[in-house]
């Protein structure tokens, strides 16, 4: 090839594939690029054999994991879907919901005093929840109603406070909110990671109960959706997306060399395909190692396969733990995503508990012990490190735009809002997705 | 009380090097016109179409490649759940039926045990006067096309999109071979069932869309 394109776009995780959806079905012509052999980068579901090559290339998958080595979608990110969040929306507005099938959680549970609970997510399970006694279950009723009330031009919902000014914690205080109380409001609700959100202005936590109690108002049993047959699907949907606007996607494909103008700014790439030029290059991080810096965060998983139920969850298919770090003596929370055969991730029988926190010792595999013992026996474990980064720069000087890591956080809204992020500094143009969304429903056909 | 004719739903991929026809033979069947000098397809998710077959009625969704196949790129989404695949050569092109083979084999590893795949030799309209003599246009003989489907299990067909012919035979011929659509079971290679599945894009969220400029 020797062929001239508006954007070039490294790596088909799912950042990479929006940004590439977005911009073809704008009209943009894009070469979209991955130097491996299969969809979703760093957010790739992987089948059996794929993943023991990548995590024990010389054992392979243990003889107890049976089933086709294609049964298996085992995501290397564990994340869910809020109902209500950024991403579903996207989805639907983009009309990638075509591609790609979605399920329920089952269920949102929190650790407290050694034991896990389903989190209470409005009034009345607030009345009902085993987590807290008669008294402060109505304080709790009581905080839930001034969340769902609260009304910004309305002064008397405000109870007095300004949540640009006042602090989380002054709320909870006014509310008479135990410690415990707090924490599963504000780690498996709000789920912030740690606890620095207390003396920050209050908004945000309330956006992000809001967020919470409308998507489990949604479809019922949790907050969370999930793709069938693995989060891996939601790339591939988003780069289907692009290639019916004329999106050109190669795959297994290492970039040869990159191409700049005399006043360094990107100007295309060499690859065993030929030549391939743009004025503007949209890539994660691990395509230019040397316009990136360590967050300072590295995050430790574990991928677990269980031939029985999370115990204390009445055999729930499929659930979210959150172990708050004051429970456990930690800075940061530990999440546990819950997936079985329903979400056609592993094969009937068997269940994929994924385990995930930000590493604070030297001894990350300890760390995780709190949520083994909520486990059980596994069949097998197999854990991995990965180092979390950043962009140098906005990238307006050299025109190449590059992504962050997926973060710690049990769902997608930070990743989303690095999708508007890296959209604005693209274009200088706020992502508008109500645009996108008349374009595509335009020219789709359906029937 | 009358009872509708049933009707299965019916996931159809097509695989083919790029300008052999694909989306012409599709755009035949759908709306039965034929473009000159058609652009590559552009935008649609994938075209519908439904077809009767004996007593019942396929509804096809026909999956194009769009820009996944210059490259050899296609997404493991793409075969997932297809029941039938249309894999399409140029009778006037050697190295497109070399790339048709290639086709057959991913998609025995790729796709389902059951898939019912059509080899499809187009472009018929170029031969269809000049068959036997020397300075035919013609360079994959119908033999060849038919050895392939047997040694592979295929249904075969030579068609023309720009005259028609026998573009609506390869269709009813996939329909018949399509098994009744089953009572929802979790069998492996079917759709799994529709227990607790959640269409997102349901009247909550289109009420926002309502205000769109569509």
């Amino acid at each position: 090839m020797d062929e001239d394109f508006d954007y070039i776009v490294l790596g088909t995780g799912l950042t990479e594939c929006v940004i590439s959806g977005i911009l073809s079905s704008e009209g943009k012509k894009v070469l979209h690029i991955d130097k491996q052999n299969f969809y979703g980068g760093e957010s790739a579901s992987l089948n059996l054999t794929q993943l023991y090559a990548k995590f024990r290339p010389t054992t392979g998958a243990p003889p107890e994991l049976k089933g086709h080595a294609r049964d298996y979608m085992i995501d290397l990110i564990p994340k869910f879907l809020m109902a209500n969040g950024e991403l579903s929306n996207i989805l639907v507005r983009t009309d990638v919901t075509r591609y790609v099938e979605f399920k329920q959680i089952s269920g949102s549970y929190v650790y407290r005093g050694g034991r896990i609970s389903k989190v209470p997510a409005n009034e009345v399970e607030a009345l009902k929840s085993s987590l807290m006694g008669i008294f402060e279950k109505r304080r709790m009723k009581r905080f839930l109603e001034f969340v769902a009330a609260y009304d910004d031009d309305v002064a008397s919902t405000h109870l007095g406070f300004d949540l640009d000014k006042n602090t989380m914690d002054e709320i909870y205080t006014y509310h008479g909110l135990e410690r415990g109380t707090k924490d599963f409001i504000g780690h498996a609700m709000a789920l912030w990671p740690n606890d620095d959100y207390l003396t920050q202005p209050a908004r945000p936590t309330i956006d992000r109960i809001i967020l919470y109690v409308q998507s489990v108002a949604k479809y019922g049993k949790s907050p969370y959706i999930y793709p069938m047959y693995g989060l891996g699907e939601l790339p591939q949907g988003f780069a289907r997306l692009s290639a019916i606007y004329g999106g050109t996607f190669m795959l297994d494909t290492p970039i040869d060399e990159f191409l700049y103008t005399d006043d360094k700014k990107f100007a295309g790439v060499i690859t065993k395909e030929g030549k391939a030029r743009a004025p503007v290059v949209i890539a994660d991080p691990t395509y230019f190692p040397e316009r990136v810096k360590s967050t300072g965060q590295k995050v430790i998983r574990a991928l677990c396969f269980l031939d029985h139920p999370v115990p204390n969850t009445h055999d729930s298919d499929s659930l979210q733990i959150v172990i708050p770090q004051n429970q456990v003596g930690r800075k940061n929370d530990i999440y546990v995503a819950v997936l079985s055969d329903v979400h056609a991730v592993v094969p009937k029988g068997y269940y994929l508990a994924i385990i995930s926190t930000i590493i604070e010792t030297t001894t990350p595999h300890v760390e995780l012990e709190p949520a083994f013992k909520l486990l059980g026996p596994r069949v097998d474990t197999l854990m991995g490190i990965a180092e979390l980064y950043e962009p140098l720069d906005e990238g307006h000087e050299s025109n190449i735009f590059i992504s962050k890591s997926y973060d710690a956080t049990s769902h997608f809204e930070s990743a989303t809002d690095d999708v508007k992020d890296l959209y604005f500094r693209i274009t200088g143009k706020q992502l508008d997705l109500s645009k996108t969304g008349a374009d595509v429903f335009g020219k789709a056909d359906d029937e | 009380m009358s009872f509708a004719p049933s009707t299965t739903s019916v996931k159809l991929v097509l695989l083919g090097e790029a300008a052999v026809g694909k989306s012409s033979l599709v755009l035949r069947f759908v709306s039965n016109d034929f473009q000159e000098n058609k652009e590559p397809t552009i935008g649609a998710a994938f075209l519908t179409q439904k077809c009767t077959v004996g007593d019942r009625t396929i509804k096809y969704e026909i999956w194009d490649t769009a820009g996944q196949e210059r490259f050899a790129s296609l997404a493991p989404m793409y075969y997932r759940n297809a029941q039938a695949a249309l894999v399409v050569y140029d009778i006037t092109k050697p190295a497109s039926f070399i790339k048709a083979r290639h086709w057959v084999k991913e998609l025995h590893e790729q796709a389902s045990k059951d898939i019912t795949i059509a080899l499809v030799g187009n472009k018929y309209d170029l031969v269809a006067d000049d068959n036997d003599s020397d300075d035919s246009l013609r360079k994959v003989s119908m033999e060849e096309g038919k050895a392939l489907a047997e040694e592979e299990g295929l249904l075969f067909f030579e068609t023309s999109a720009k005259s028609s012919h026998n573009v609506n035979e390869v269709f009813v011929a996939i329909g018949s071979k399509i098994p009744e659509a089953k009572p929802v079971t979790e069998e492996l290679g079917s759709r799994p069932g529709n227990v607790g599945r959640i269409d997102l894009s349901g009247p909550a969220l289109r009420s926002n869309l309502s205000d769109c400029a569509c």
